[in-house]
């Protein structure tokens, strides 16, 4: 990482929490800053995406604003962690996409509706487009051809998957832990991440905008976490039970893909409609102004692509079906080329962070009280 | 807006934690309550927003505290630290309360963290606030916000109109302007005065200019002093306040507990003429801590110098401040402007007189000592040999005064005839001269506040009602 200004403040501000600690309950923020003195850029990268932003400490602080120290460890955090996005992105220079990002993926998106809507079009025989289809064996790909679909829903999600993974490589070099990664803390770590233990202000939530707490954005991450998981899930079903067992889609309403593709768009709707609308009643204080595109414009294309895949299980039958397909499709194409370059990638550092906590978990604090 | 035309059954003048406690007590005993916060919002709860902890007997361990602290040890405890400057009666009744204060927190929202080590080893005496002082206080406020009591921010109270024992009306300024209010009852809950440079000058002089005030600039002690001027008995040395020693850079105000230093005995210190004055090793820090702010505003200018080398200064918590650094103790004195041959000189005194061959162990007191100086140093004595050196400036800081106004166990306020006040009550800070006249147990304050807190919104309301 480098030495820029949001690490010299965020330096600064963590040196005041090392020498007051009253935090140290909150998350694993506090006890991973309590093991060491001297803060380097990587430590620093490592605090920032170790934060899940649930702002407890910014209430509870005694030296926040207006207090001429002016301690705001979410928003400083959340300032960091955005240029260690754009540090770590692979390839190389690609971190510029994450300056004006709302705005990029949101022309991602509408980019690739129009091209999947074009070309779709163009290759329906003439007439074809808007006819209703009988709900048989491919029905769908008549609109898409199959091939289609898998070599660039592949290519796309392929090159995402490899380009987040040089991502990890380049936070662990600069971020990681010095010790040996043993299965006992990758346990842990997956847990952390799958419940989402440190969104939880030591157990009482999160302040959404005031020095209230609550579990609803715990609770509408994990919908949204798991409903993306299910979608998932609905597509590799449905990929299986095509390839292995010679089952084309469309497939029934009482069947594996799609019961776990509804459950699953129905939560991710839910999850990301509600972390949206938290966005708008949040108190601007303790976040970044500058994250907030990013995250929105991500929160959104998420709720499209579930409510277009829902919508495209109810208008199947009907002649709306290809429109309705073309578009679902082109938010999903959206989804798998952005990846890399959205909040999407917080997923991965977060992991990784949480990941080198668990290897340092039996370091001892160093002073204290 | 509440209407400030009513007369309310309890106000309470104060925004801490005795204040709240009494604040939320009083209503939930039927009462309709006013809290007048001097302070605005964002600094609201006085002296109580920089706290961590509680003090609390206990027979058995608990979800927040380790092992058992017993009354005795706890009266022992508190014996030891006031050198018998307390009322026994006054003090036993809150040891014993503050075993039964935790399921009202938490009903109030107030949360604990798990008991920690390393904290002085205060796991066993004292529960912890998850996120500090400031969050107790978040979970109060709400929870008063809740039950529907009236708080108003920015609301200094000039003057608590007294005839024939009892406080007729209320002279505040409410956002600069003034305004009278009455109620029924009042607890007084508003501090002590350690903001208030000028009557501290009286008992200083100007060496106040050099204090370092380690909380709020609203305790400037406005109730007290209006209270003791009509008839109200004092209580507790108005000379004598709790005084540590901090980094010198620390901010006048509000730097709180991270500009405390830890440094003296591992160091040596010397004032501004490059002269030792004290034994750096007598005891264990934390035993000793408090002693250092009055050696230091003893000192001319009331600054001293804490000078170490780098065997030391892995040894105790930096503060937040950077240590002045240098090769040489020459240089070191250069740097924080100091006489480099004075300081250089009293070095080698010191490593001089450090007696050879000792064993050093700084987790204990290791009688290493040195012999022949003026003052000794007598624990953890070794030369300052090994560059780089290191220094901190340090400066007294104040916690609080000692002054208050005396009260009974039913938390109501005497006056100077003996006789209790009409309808005057008081918690916290401002009475806990009462209990606490000298010294300091860490997290006593907050059990006192919590625990008269208590008592004078439970008293309050009873008298309001009849």
């Amino acid at each position: 990482m480098r030495e820029t200004e949001a690490i010299a403040n965020a330096r600064r501000e963590v040196e005041i929490c090392n020498a007051c600690r009253y935090c140290e309950g909150f998350c694993a923020v506090f006890p991973a800053l309590e093991l060491r003195r001297d803060f380097l850029a990587g430590d620093l990268s490592y605090l920032a995406n170790l934060c899940h932003g649930c702002r407890g400490c910014y209430y509870a602080c005694q030296y926040a604003p207006p207090h001429e120290w002016g301690i705001n460890l979410p928003r400083t955090l959340a300032e960091v962690r955005a240029e260690t996005y754009a540090e770590y992105s692979w390839p190389p220079g690609m971190g510029k996409v994450f300056e004006r990002n709302g705005t990029l993926v949101a022309l991602a998106t509408a980019l690739s509706i129009a091209v999947v809507l074009i070309l779709s079009m163009a290759i329906s025989a003439p007439g074809r487009f808007w006819v209703a289809r009988p709900m048989e064996a491919d029905a769908f790909y008549s609109v898409i051809p199959l091939w289609a679909m898998q070599i660039v829903g592949i290519a796309s999600f392929g090159f995402s998957l490899f380009a987040m993974a040089m991502g990890a490589r380049n936070f662990w070099r600069d971020a990681g832990p010095k010790d040996r990664v043993g299965i006992v803390a990758i346990a842990i770590a997956l847990w952390d991440v799958l419940t989402l233990k440190n969104l939880g202000g030591g157990g009482n939530g999160c302040n959404d905008n005031s020095e209230r707490f609550s579990m609803r954005r715990r609770h509408l991450h994990h919908a949204m976490f798991y409903g993306f998981m299910l979608c998932f899930a609905a597509t590799t079903a449905g990929f299986i039970y095509h390839t292995f067992l010679g089952w084309p889609a469309p497939y029934p309403l009482i069947s594996l893909p799609v019961i776990l593709g509804t459950v699953g768009g129905i939560l991710l709707t839910i999850g990301t409609i509600g972390l949206f609308a938290m966005k708008l009643i949040e108190d601007p204080m303790p976040v970044a102004r500058q994250l907030l595109g990013g995250d929105v414009a991500l929160l959104l294309l998420l709720a499209l692509a579930a409510v277009t895949g829902l919508v495209l299980l109810v208008v199947r039958a009907t002649a709306a079906m290809p429109l309705a397909m073309a578009i679902h499709l082109g938010f999903i194409l959206a989804l798998f080329l952005v990846l890399p370059y959205s909040k999407m990638v917080h997923g991965v550092y977060r992991s990784a962070a949480l990941l080198r906590r668990a290897v340092e978990r039996n370091m001892k604090p160093l002073g204290g009280e | 807006m509440p209407d400030r035309k009513q007369t309310y059954d309890v106000l309470v003048a104060g925004g801490g934690n005795a204040a709240l406690c009494a604040a939320i007590t009083a209503r939930q005993a039927g009462a309709s309550v006013l809290v007048l916060e001097c302070a605005p919002r964002a600094f609201r709860g006085g002296n109580s927003r920089h706290t961590r902890n509680l003090r609390a007997m206990h027979d058995k361990p608990n979800d927040v505290l380790t092992d058992a602290y017993h009354e005795d040890e706890y009266w022992d405890d508190l014996l030891r630290v006031t050198g018998g400057n307390t009322d026994e009666n006054l003090a036993r009744m809150t040891i014993r309360a503050s075993s039964g204060v935790f399921g009202w927190m938490k009903e109030c929202g107030v949360r604990f963290q798990p008991s920690l080590t390393g904290t002085l080893n205060l796991g066993r005496t004292n529960a912890f606030f998850l996120g500090g002082g400031k969050a107790l206080l978040n979970a109060y406020y709400l929870t008063a916000e809740r039950l529907g009591i009236d708080i108003l921010y920015d609301t200094e109270v000039i003057s608590m109109n007294m005839d024939d024992g009892a406080v007729r009306s209320v002279d505040i300024t409410y956002r600069g302007f003034p305004e009278t209010v009455h109620a029924r009852c009042v607890v007084a809950s508003a501090g002590g005065f350690q903001a208030n440079l000028d009557w501290m000058r009286e008992y200083w002089g100007d060496a106040v200019d050099n204090f370092v005030i380690r909380g709020t600039p609203y305790n400037r002690g406005r109730v007290l002093k209006n209270l003791l001027a009509q008839g109200v008995a004092p209580i507790g040395d108005p000379t004598q306040c709790h005084a540590v020693a901090l980094d010198a850079r620390a901010p006048k105000f509000d730097g709180g507990i991270t500009t405390r230093l830890d440094s003296v005995p591992y160091s040596v210190v010397v004032n501004k003429h490059g002269d030792r004055f004290y034994d750096e090793g007598e005891d264990v820090w934390p035993k000793r801590y408090a002693i250092w702010g009055r050696l230091i505003a003893q000192q001319p200018d009331q600054i001293a110098y804490s000078i170490c080398d780098s065997k030391a200064f892995p040894l105790f918590m930096p503060s937040v401040y950077p240590a002045y650094k240098a090769d040489t103790i020459e240089e070191l004195a250069v740097k924080m402007k100091l006489d480099p041959v004075k300081v250089r000189a009293t070095i080698d005194g010191f490593n001089k007189a450090v007696k050879p061959g000792q064993s050093f162990d700084n987790l204990k007191l290791d009688g290493n000592t040195t012999l022949g100086l003026t003052p000794e140093k007598t624990n953890w004595a070794r030369a300052v040999d090994r560059g780089p050196f290191y220094g901190y400036p340090l400066r007294p800081g104040i916690t609080f005064t000692y002054l208050g106004v005396k009260v009974n166990d039913k938390a109501r306020v005497l006056m100077d005839n003996g006789q209790p006040a009409g309808n005057l009550f008081a918690s916290g800070e401002i009475m806990s001269g009462n209990i606490l006249g000298k010294g300091y147990l860490a997290g006593f304050g907050m059990t006192i506040g919590t625990v008269f807190g208590r008592i004078a919104g439970q008293e309050a309301a009873r008298h309001a009602r009849n």
